[in-house]
């Protein structure tokens, strides 16, 4: 992000008030970038919001994941500094939270499979057409999420045609059903978060110098060697990325779970919601909250160590 | 058999392509379907009514909600885009101290998942004592709080992959900054910012998670379909699932001409 490094001083944007002075006078750093306080006036009003709801929340998150479990709305919360509150939370709800995190999983290993296809079909193969099958790629993405995902309803529906398809292939039993499944749920999943895995992995094979890959068949390598060998390491930042953006929002997303699945495929989402609302049990809801953030967070790090491209973040 | 080898990855991807649009097909086909009865979702028959009373009593709410959502997106973008593209600016065209952990501190809400920033968003709404007041203000302060990040995103990328020899060549010939700025510089980040404010509509009009826990008794398009998925939504809610994509299309069309426009313009 950092390639407007030039020689040459770049322009005031921030203000217009000055006169035309000489480039002299401005301190500009090795960079091309200006310095001077103009830069936390343009950077305050952004920041302050993030503070103020997005960093406070935080405080105030975990705050109401230790009160006192015997209070209520009617007498007030009081802190405690209840640590307990994690482990009765965690023990109530551990499916929920690691069925939210395998479905998370699943679904991105999916999105995975069929983006790459997908984005490898773009950058490559598609030619003059490829900014058009871009828009077509995130077009279906424009309409409602909920409006989408229901559409999953009458697709997977006992009675629809996908259904009757994979029992004419017995591949479901006669009475085997996909709605109110995990399947379901996944599916959901795979297809309401793909173009989180489009876009990023379209990103770094778009980069990707042809000759490069002419250069591994031209030394006789063949077309699945040259693949692992160049295209597969060069498009990784795309795939670290791509997994990331599908998996966080994969990971806490309830809609699908709810609207696809049935009661046993309860995600820790929507306990979350239910705590917060209608149970009037901040505290789990906080616990848990914070919690799935500090495993999404690590899991995260993890990850992106392993796959060796720490300069992401 | 050699051509099916040379082509397979297109025609694979074709077919991803294509499995995209099957829902949207769904949509599309049940906004013109004339249900039965409300609490089965199948095909019934073909109908235009759906299109022409969207409005009407068996979608109670909706309009309202649709109305809502919109108000929401339309404030919630202009401000999202306003202070994030001066962020941008600072970010991209300033050294300070502070840069990279404003960076980090940019780049943080898109990394948590939203039931964690709606939650924590209501954990201090409520400590703060505003528990009565969620509503309008409060749906608004968290969208412009999650479309920020995308905001900055989108416009540091256009300002970074810009070229500034058009700006040193304004300054060679005695443009003041400010005339610069206003001629140069800023129409040329315009698209960007144009992007960002899209961007900023699209997840705001169709947030669900952190708008269903901080917006009281309020209900936007999301919530509606929500609410009336547990009974059997109305099929009125494909038609809007349908104008959503057209608006879509129509806007990125018009904006790719635009931009072909331009270009034709700068080359001739």
């Amino acid at each position: 992000m950092t390639s407007t490094a030039g020689t040459v001083p770049v322009v005031d944007p921030g203000d217009p008030g000055a006169p035309g002075e000489p480039d002299a006078l401005v301190d500009v750093a090795a960079s091309g970038r200006r310095r001077g306080r103009t830069a936390y006036l343009l950077m305050a009003p952004a920041v302050l919001w993030l503070a103020l709801f997005f960093v406070i929340p935080f405080y105030s998150l975990i705050a109401a994941s230790l009160y006192d479990p015997s209070g209520s709305d009617e007498d007030g919360w009081r802190m405690a500094y209840a640590f307990g509150n994690y482990v009765d939370a965690w023990q109530d709800y551990w499916q929920p939270f690691v069925r939210s995190i395998a479905y998370g999983g699943i679904a991105t290993v999916i999105c995975l499979v069929l983006g790459y296809v997908l984005a490898y079909a773009i950058a490559f193969k598609t030619g003059r057409w490829k900014t058009l099958v871009l828009v077509l790629v995130i077009a279906p993405f424009f309409t409602s999420f909920l409006v989408r995902t229901l559409s999953w309803q009458l697709i997977l529906a006992d009675d629809g045609w996908v259904v009757d398809v994979l029992r004419f292939l017995q591949l479901l039993d006669d009475d085997g059903r996909l709605l109110a499944t995990d399947v379901a749920v996944v599916t959901g999943l795979a297809y309401n978060f793909l173009p989180f895995m489009v876009l990023p992995l379209f990103a770094s094979l778009d980069k990707i110098d042809h000759r490069l890959i002419e250069a591994s068949s031209d030394l006789y390598s063949n077309p699945v060697v040259g693949f692992f060998k160049v295209t597969w390491p060069l498009s990784l930042p795309g795939v670290v990325s791509g997994t990331l953006l599908t998996f966080i929002p994969a990971a806490g997303d309830y809609i699908n779970a709810q609207l696809l699945g049935n009661t046993n495929t309860r995600v820790v989402g929507s306990v979350i919601e239910a705590q917060f609302t209608d149970a009037n049990q901040p505290y789990v809801a906080g616990a848990l909250s914070m919690t799935l953030m500090v495993v999404i967070v690590g899991m995260v790090l993890v990850y992106v160590r392993r796959a060796g491209t720490e300069e992401l973040l | 058999m050699r051509w099916l080898r040379e082509h397979l990855v297109l025609i694979l991807g074709m077919l991803v392509l294509l499995y995209t649009f099957v829902p949207i097909a769904v949509v599309v086909l049940m906004s013109f379907n004339d249900p039965a009865t409300r609490n089965v979702y199948r095909f019934d028959g073909f109908t235009l009514d759906n299109w022409i009373n969207m409005c009407g009593p068996e979608t109670e709410g909706m309009c309202e909600s649709l109305w809502l959502s919109v108000r929401i997106g339309l404030l919630a973008t202009v401000v999202a885009t306003a202070i994030g593209t001066l962020a941008a600016f600072a970010l991209v065209r300033w050294d300070f101290p502070g840069r990279s952990s404003s960076n980090l501190l940019i780049f943080l809400p898109m990394a948590a998942p939203e039931i964690v920033l709606g939650s924590s968003l209501l954990a201090l709404f409520v400590q703060a004592g505003f528990a009565g007041q969620l509503g309008f203000w409060t749906i608004f302060i968290a969208h412009v709080m999650f479309c920020l990040s995308f905001v900055v995103v989108t416009v540091r990328a256009r300002l970074a992959g810009m070229n500034d020899t058009l700006e040193q060549a304004a300054q060679d010939l005695y443009a003041t900054p400010a005339q610069t700025f206003w001629r140069v510089t800023f129409p040329l980040v315009l698209p960007g910012i144009f992007g960002a404010a899209l961007l900023s509509f699209a997840l705001s009009f169709d947030d669900f998670i952190i708008t269903n826990l901080n917006s009281g008794s309020e209900t936007t398009f999301p919530m509606y379909v929500w609410g009336q998925a547990r009974v059997g939504v109305p099929m009125q809610v494909n038609v809007v699932g349908t104008l959503m994509l057209v608006v879509a299309l129509v806007v990125v069309v018009v904006g790719e001409a635009n931009n072909r426009r331009r270009a034709a313009a700068l080359t001739k």
